[in-house]
């Protein structure tokens, strides 16, 4: 079945998720692809969205456009605070953390904040919302576009902690939770190295060369010895993705 | 290079300013004119709900149709309403986690035009910090202990302190208090004195209203006190927070009120795409402003723009859940 990369990054992100899990999932994509991992391999998923939902049941047909509005919150066992709905990751209770585009670097700090200088930005960008709380206080997966112009040496503002300088940097500068997990991108998925913290390309999507995932990385980006490749989506998955997404309004084809 | 917002983080209002309220079981209703009274230029205004969810547009448009003038707004997210409130002149500064509609939107060539030239100022926070700034100030203590922010360079930006844990030695962020002037909410009912019930998800609401000196809550419906207290369960802020009750049915169109309507994003996708057609993206908004909010001389006329079919739709769908 042909499917474009937009796809292959979304149902990716999707498999990355467990049952029985519970996923604190951010704008964007992470909406689709949480949603899609709970009808597809993890019924007993548990999302929880900013607006203040726990566990909500989202139809197909019924997709929110974002994470704070009444179509992210239907059939929820509970509407706790935005406030209480974050300390949950505060507190330990979320598994995983669900992140969406940004800019990105190599050791998985995320801006979405600002691009160019701090006080005369040559793109504005809408900020945080919750990413930086659900990188402060989880383990997260990030699904990003992958190309030059996102995947940069340093981010220009850190909005949203990865492992900070690296090494135990993270930990020093107080933050609990672990940190990014893994990188899904529409090329591939990348991980983190033990020590030094630093993003290793681990698997490539059908097709693709580890070379032209290294060629739109801004720098010189290490490849795992053991680089596997991504198993194709399935038409189960795809039909999925298209029924949840008709208008591809979360899955833009670049 | 580091560079500094315009810091806005206003100190506790004092237990004396609160002691000092009326706060007599007295009736609150005003019209939507006299509630922006309330808010006066310069002020802060925080505004309830989070992002499409329980967005204050009544009483917004009557701070953009009254002429505010530099406003520092604050929310959990904001979303179109930062727009208007940017391109009126209503609001100078935003103090929030996000500004702009929702990721599927794409950036707000607004939020862009006014925050790259430096013409308004964003003061950025997490959520959950924005979420604590409002429990601080609701609680009467000037700061909350918290693990996030930490690290990060959002930290840099609003000079965030940290402190060492005197029980465990554990590093963590202060996160300022933060007291609006003002906070307006939109809420499904409340009692003519002010009693407010907030069905579905709350948000902020509920400590923003304790850290304000003054509260203003447009509703959708005003119920008799008895109706209160059949279902105390429900309310979510006392009549002693509240100043003042306006009853504004689809006071929150075409965004999101739980149980009532949902948002209009077919709306929303018509303002975004006016961007591709104006001159420059002030333009869009301008007309945007001037067809709902200037020309329109009563909320229902404002209402009577989007028409029946479209608000009956949006209704049903609502209070399907």
């Amino acid at each position: 079945m042909n499917y474009d990369p937009t796809e292959i990054m979304a149902v990716s992100a999707a498999r990355a998720l467990k049952d029985g899990q519970v996923v604190f999932a951010g704008a964007g994509v992470p909406i689709i692809s949480s949603l899609a991992a709970q009808k597809l391999h993890a019924p007993s998923l548990t999302i929880l969205f900013e607006v203040g939902a726990v566990a909500p049941i989202v139809e197909i047909g019924r997709i929110p456009s974002s994470a704070n509005e009444s179509r992210s919150a239907y059939g929820s066992v509970m509407f706790p605070t935005t406030t209480e709905t974050l300390l949950f990751c505060q507190r330990g209770f979320v598994d995983v953390g669900f992140l969406g585009g940004a800019q990105i670097d190599k050791y998985g700090n995320l801006n979405t904040s600002i691009i160019g200088k701090w006080d005369h930005p040559k793109v504005r960008m809408p900020g945080s919302g919750g990413a930086n709380d659900i990188a402060s206080c989880t383990k997260f997966l990030v699904v990003t576009w992958h190309e030059k112009m996102r995947f940069v040496e340093k981010v220009d503002f850190i909005t949203s902690p990865g492992y900070l300088q690296g090494g135990n940097s993270r930990d020093e500068a107080g933050l609990v939770g672990g940190g990014p997990l893994q990188v899904i991108t529409h090329l591939g998925v990348l991980g983190f190295d033990s020590e030094g913290k630093e993003m290793v390309l681990k698997a490539v999507h059908p097709g693709v060369d580890p070379e032209e995932v290294r060629a739109n990385t801004g720098w010189d980006l290490k490849v795992a010895p053991d680089l596997a490749v991504t198993e194709p989506p399935t038409k189960e998955e795809l039909d999925l993705f298209r029924r949840l997404d008709p208008e591809r309004r979360f899955l833009k084809v670049k | 290079m580091e560079a500094k917002t315009e810091k806005y983080t206003k100190s506790a209002v004092s237990w004396a300013e609160i002691n000092a309220k009326d706060k007599g079981m007295r009736d609150k209703r005003v019209s939507l004119e006299e509630a922006a009274l309330f808010i006066t230029d310069g002020c802060h205004v925080a505004i309830g709900g989070v992002q499409y969810n329980r967005v204050p547009i009544a009483i917004i448009r009557e701070l953009i149709r009254s002429g505010k003038k530099d406003l520092a707004v604050s929310r959990a997210l904001m979303s179109f309403e930062a727009d208007f409130l940017l391109v009126s002149g209503v609001m100078k500064i935003a103090v929030t986690s996000w500004l702009s509609g929702a990721v599927t939107y794409g950036l707000s060539p607004i939020v862009r035009l006014y925050m790259e030239s430096n013409r308004a100022k964003f003061e950025e926070w997490s959520n959950l910090a924005m979420g604590l700034r409002y429990m601080a100030g609701g609680m009467g203590i000037p700061c909350m202990p918290a693990k996030v922010v930490l690290g990060s360079d959002i930290a840099k930006l609003v000079e965030l302190k940290t402190f060492e844990c005197p029980y465990t030695g554990d590093k963590l962020a202060l996160i300022p208090a933060l007291n609006p002037d003002v906070t307006v909410i939109h809420a499904q009912r409340a009692d003519q004195f002010g009693n407010v019930q907030i069905d579905g998800m709350t948000a902020m609401d509920v400590d923003m209203a304790k850290a304000a000196k003054k509260v203003i809550v447009t509703v959708e419906k005003v119920v008799p006190n008895e109706e209160i207290r059949r279902t105390p369960e429900l309310t979510k802020i006392p009549f002693f927070c509240v100043d003042a009750v306006v009853e504004v049915p689809y006071g929150a169109f075409p965004y999101d009120c739980y149980g009532c309507y949902e948002p209009v994003h077919e709306h929303f996708r018509g303002y975004y795409k006016g961007f591709e057609k104006a001159k420059n993206a002030e333009e869009n908004t301008r007309n945007y402003i001037e067809k709902y909010f200037m020309t329109p001389k009563s909320f229902a006329d404002y209402l009577e723009l989007f028409g029946v079919q479209t608000i009956l739709k949006y209704s049903i769908l609502g209070k399907q859940g």
